[in-house]
Parts: C-alpha cells; sequence; structure tokens
C-alpha cells in the first residue's frame, strides 16, 4: 500500500492509498480521480493516462519502456517529467508519491 | 435542462454502464444511480479476458473497473444478477427480474452485444464456448493447457487473441474460418495476411474458406469438428468468435428506433429525451464520416459515457475522436484508428519483416484510418490525421526516412 496524491490541473488535489502492485493509472480508475482517462485500460495503446512525475522520484517510478517513450513523445504537453501512470507499478517505495495531471489527455 | 437531483438508471453494468456511473458522479450529479447488470459482477474490463488474464497476467480485481467499495461509497446502487425486462417509457418504469420494476427519470441502455451463435449440430456441446464475460474466460481457460487441442471458429480478433493465449499456454490451436482470409471483415488483405504469416509461425493452423458442418462429441462433451467437406478434427474445446449482435431488443419493444443497434446522437440519446443508450449496443453518429454506425470499443463506450453523463449533468460535451481500436497478441501490438469507409488507395510505411510497419487508408489525400503494428508513431500521428483531415503527400508518408510529425506537419 502506498499513499499517492494525484494533482489535477486545476490545482486539485486527491490523497489515495493505493494497492502495492496495481499500477498508478488504476489507483487513479479505480477512486475515481478526474484527468487521467486510460482508454486502454492499461495496455500502453492510447496515452491517456499521461502524468507528470517530479524529478525526485525519478529513479523510484522506473524506466520507460521503448514502447511507452513511443507513445509519449505524440501526447500533448510533453515534458521530460512525462510518464504514462499505466507503466509505473506501485511498491511500498511509492509511499508519498506526488503525480501531476496535464491539461488534457486528449 | 442539467437536474442535479434526478435519478439515473443505467441497463447493463458492463464497461460503458460503470464508466457512466463513474463519470456522472465525477462530473457532480447528486441524484440517485441504480446501476443494473445480469452478471454476478460489478463492472470489469473485458478486453484482458483474451490476452493477458487468459495468460494469467491479469486477476480478477485488477480487471474490475472500481473497488466494490467504490459503490457504496458514491450512493451507486449496484444491482447484480438482476435482468430488465421490459421499459414503459410512459410511466418511466423498469420492469426486473427475477422481481420488482425501478422507475426513472432518465434511463441509460447501456446492454452490450451478445455473440453470434453458430445455427449447427452439436452448437450445446459441453465445451463449445464463447467468449464475451468473465465467466466465458473461466471457462475458456480451464480448457487450456498443454497437450490441449482447441478450435477455434471464426478468425476475427477474439479468435485470433485466444489462439496467442493457447498458445502461450502450450495448447495446440486451430482456426476454422469461412472467408478466403482472417480479419475478412475487419482489416485489409496485408495485414490479414501479416497476422496469419506471424500465427503459423508460432504454430497455430488454419482452415480458411472452410465452413463447420457439425461438432461432434461424446458423452455430451465436443470432441470433433466436422468441416462441410466432411473433414473432422479431433478437439478438447471450442471457441466460437463469428461476431456479436446488439442487446437492442428492450429498446426496440419500447418504440425506439433500432437498426443494427439503438439509434442516437452525439449525446447518445434516442428520439426519446429521457432515454439515452451507450456503448456496443448503439447505433451511433461518426460526424468524421457523415454516417451512423455501431462500434465495438472499449474507446466508444467511454466516449459515449462521458456524451452521457455531460448530457445529463450540463458539464462540457468531450472532444470528438476518431474510433480506435487495439489487440495484443505475442510480441505484436496493433493498433487502429479510423474506419477505412470510401477509401481509394493504401499507403504501406515501414517493415513487415521486421514487424513494424503501417498500413493508412486514404480518401483522396486525407487519411480515413490506419492499422498500425508495433508503430505507435504511426498510430499516433495517424489518429490526429484522422481527426484534423489535413491533406498528406502518399509518396512522404511512404518514406519511413521522413519522421511522422513530419509528414503530419
Amino acid at each position: 500500500m502506498a499513499k499517492i496524491t494525484y494533482i489535477e490541473h486545476d490545482g486539485t488535489e486527491h490523497t489515495v492509498d493505493v494497492k502495492t502492485g496495481l499500477s498508478v493509472m488504476e489507483g487513479a480508475i479505480k477512486n475515481n480521480i478526474p484527468g487521467i482517462d486510460a482508454d486502454c485500460g492499461g495496455a500502453c495503446a492510447c496515452a491517456t493516462c499521461h502524468v507528470y512525475v517530479d524529478e525526485a522520484w525519478a529513479s523510484k517510478t522506473g524506466e520507460k519502456s521503448a514502447m511507452e517513450e513511443s507513445m509519449l513523445d505524440f501526447a500533448e504537453n510533453v515534458e521530460p517529467s512525462s510518464r504514462l501512470s499505466c507503466q509505473i507499478k506501485v511498491t511500498d517505495d511509492l509511499e508519498g508519491l506526488t503525480v501531476r495531471m496535464p491539461e488534457s489527455q486528449h | 435542462m442539467a437536474d442535479p437531483k434526478a435519478k439515473v438508471v443505467i441497463l447493463g453494468a458492463g464497461h460503458a454502464g460503470g464508466s457512466a456511473a463513474a463519470f456522472l458522479r465525477q462530473y457532480g450529479h447528486e441524484g440517485p444511480i441504480v446501476l443494473i447488470g445480469d452478471e454476478p459482477i460489478a463492472p470489469y474490463q473485458r478486453p484482458p479476458l483474451s490476452k493477458a488474464w487468459l495468460k494469467g497476467e491479469a486477476d480478477a480485481s485488477s480487471l474490475a473497473l472500481k473497488d466494490d467499495a467504490w459503490y457504496a461509497e458514491n450512493d451507486c446502487d449496484l444491482r447484480l444478477g438482476v435482468t430488465a425486462v421490459s421499459i414503459n417509457r410512459a410511466t418511466k418504469t423498469v420492469l426486473l427480474s427475477p422481481n420488482g420494476a425501478v422507475t426513472y427519470d432518465y434511463l441509460i441502455i447501456a446492454t452490450g452485444a451478445r455473440a453470434r451463435k453458430l445455427p449447427i449440430p452439436g452448437a450445446d456441446l459441453g465445451g463449445v464456448m464463447e467468449l464475451r464475460t468473465a465467466a466465458d474466460a473461466e471457462a475458456l481457460k480451464g480448457a487450456l493447457g498443454p497437450g490441449k487441442r482447441l478450435a477455434i471458429i471464426g478468425g476475427g480478433y477474439i479468435g485470433l487473441e485466444a489462439a496467442a493465449s493457447a498458445r502461450a499456454l502450450g495448447a495446440w490451436a486451430l482456426i476454422i474460418e469461412r472467408e478466403p482470409r482472417i480479419l475478412a471483415r475487419v482489416a485489409c488483405e496485408e495485414l490479414s495476411t501479416f497476422f496469419q504469416d506471424y500465427h503459423q509461425a508460432k504454430g497455430v493452423n488454419f482452415e480458411l474458406s472452410a465452413g463447420v458442418k457439425a461438432l461432434e462429441g461424446e458423452n455430451g462433451q465436443v470432441r470433433r469438428v466436422r468441416l462441410n467437406d466432411d473433414r473432422v478434427i479431433d478437439c478438447d474445446a471450442v471457441l466460437v468468435g463469428v461476431g456479436a449482435l446488439p442487446n437492442e431488443e428492450l429498446a426496440r419493444d419500447a418504440g425506439l428506433d433500432c437498426a443494427n443497434g439503438i439509434v442516437v446522437d452525439l449525446q447518445a440519446r434516442t428520439a426519446d429525451p429521457s432515454v439515452f443508450a451507450i456503448g456496443d449496443v448503439t447505433h451511433r453518429p461518426l460526424p468524421l464520416y457523415e454516417r451512423q454506425f455501431r462500434l465495438e470499443s472499449v474507446p466508444n463506450a467511454l466516449e459515449q459515457a462521458k456524451q452521457v453523463a455531460s448530457a445529463i449533468t450540463g458539464h462540457a460535451p468531450p472532444n470528438p475522436e476518431a474510433p480506435w481500436f487495439w489487440s495484443d497478441q505475442y510480441d505484436l501490438k496493433l493498433q487502429i484508428a479510423g474506419i477505412p469507409f470510401d477509401a481509394d488507395s493504401r499507403v504501406i510505411r515501414g517493415d513487415r519483416a521486421a514487424a513494424k510497419f503501417a498500413i493508412f487508408h486514404l480518401k483522396g489525400d486525407q487519411v480515413q484510418a490506419v492499422e498500425a503494428v508495433n508503430a505507435p508513431p504511426e498510430f499516433m500521428m495517424g489518429k490526429m490525421l484522422i481527426l484534423n483531415r489535413k491533406p498528406v503527400s502518399r509518396e512522404r508518408l511512404a518514406d519511413s526516412s521522413i519522421s511522422m510529425k513530419e509528414v503530419a506537419a
């Protein structure tokens, strides 16, 4: 279990407990947090679960796969801290993780 | 017209129905929500059933759209194992089975589609399966494993994904297709050929242009498939994946317009202002292609769930989207955007031998659809080009030394 804070583009914060083993995207969907669409349910096929992960967490959230990199390259408002949240697995190490959402997923 | 206190009844607790309930709450709807489903479990994702779940890479809790507690916490009255029998639009009442009735201010029909049945002898034998629900997937998984023989009738996406999963689990697999090629109704010839070759290399067998005369069994259990030419193939299980039919009867009986799906507008509304329909069961407008069509896909279910939640709550409607689909087979990620209506030419970009390519379908110089295999840039930019209708050069599109960003610029 890890406490994760999701911050919408307008600044609204949602802090929820997410089970270990789920993805950061699944934590948002199961808690009905607006701003992460995840149209493909986590298959890395749609780039609609785009989030920004603070630099401080980069090592704990792991490396981007080539597929994720490639999908992100074509999403809107991409920054160096951009990730697809379906590709970040929740571990106990992610306790306190904060992710921010882009203005739009489409 | 938004009424935050209105009582919303959703018939069908699949991806569309479950998402509509979630978006209603997300968009601030305060009135009661009743979500009625005939399956015994809360809304879940179906796409993994033929892919990750079948291979044992996903469990039931990861399939669930929401945790079970979400429904109570969000005042969503989830009624499982309940079927709607009829809709009375005059009294705004739905009759339920096994018993009871529910009234509504707004009704959302999200009854989905059901597997088409094969009208042949033996279709009701044990071990003859379809793949629409978690229960179906559970049964299929039980029939797969090293040394087991699975005969798949229908070379569509469900059949191909099940074949890939069966091979991953060590089972023998055969695909029997009535048409001369697999994916005949949903993909172009080049893609059919590519997928058939790939599956063959992975050990899947094919019988094309082949009809099934009967399924034969022993002690009520299927053991053989008899083809039209009387050849007989031994098997332990049969998966029938020959398309789906919309569950539109409730709507039709209630006098709502149906034409291979319940006819709705871009708010997902029927001709009755109190009744909406979303997901696989609808015949919906596709403004990009200037026609009505029935789509079977999760992105469509989500888009219409947003449309209806917006219409009821007064929330801003979702941005228009190009229809899109995906499929995972072995290490292949197929992503399709658009539908090749009226396309008059095709452009192939990339390397088929390296399993990294895309097929663009054009109408004049506009992209109508793209089928991308392990090619996310082609898919993402293709989807954008389909939406913005920007003309492209066929020569540049075919040249993979020019990046997709430049081609679309």
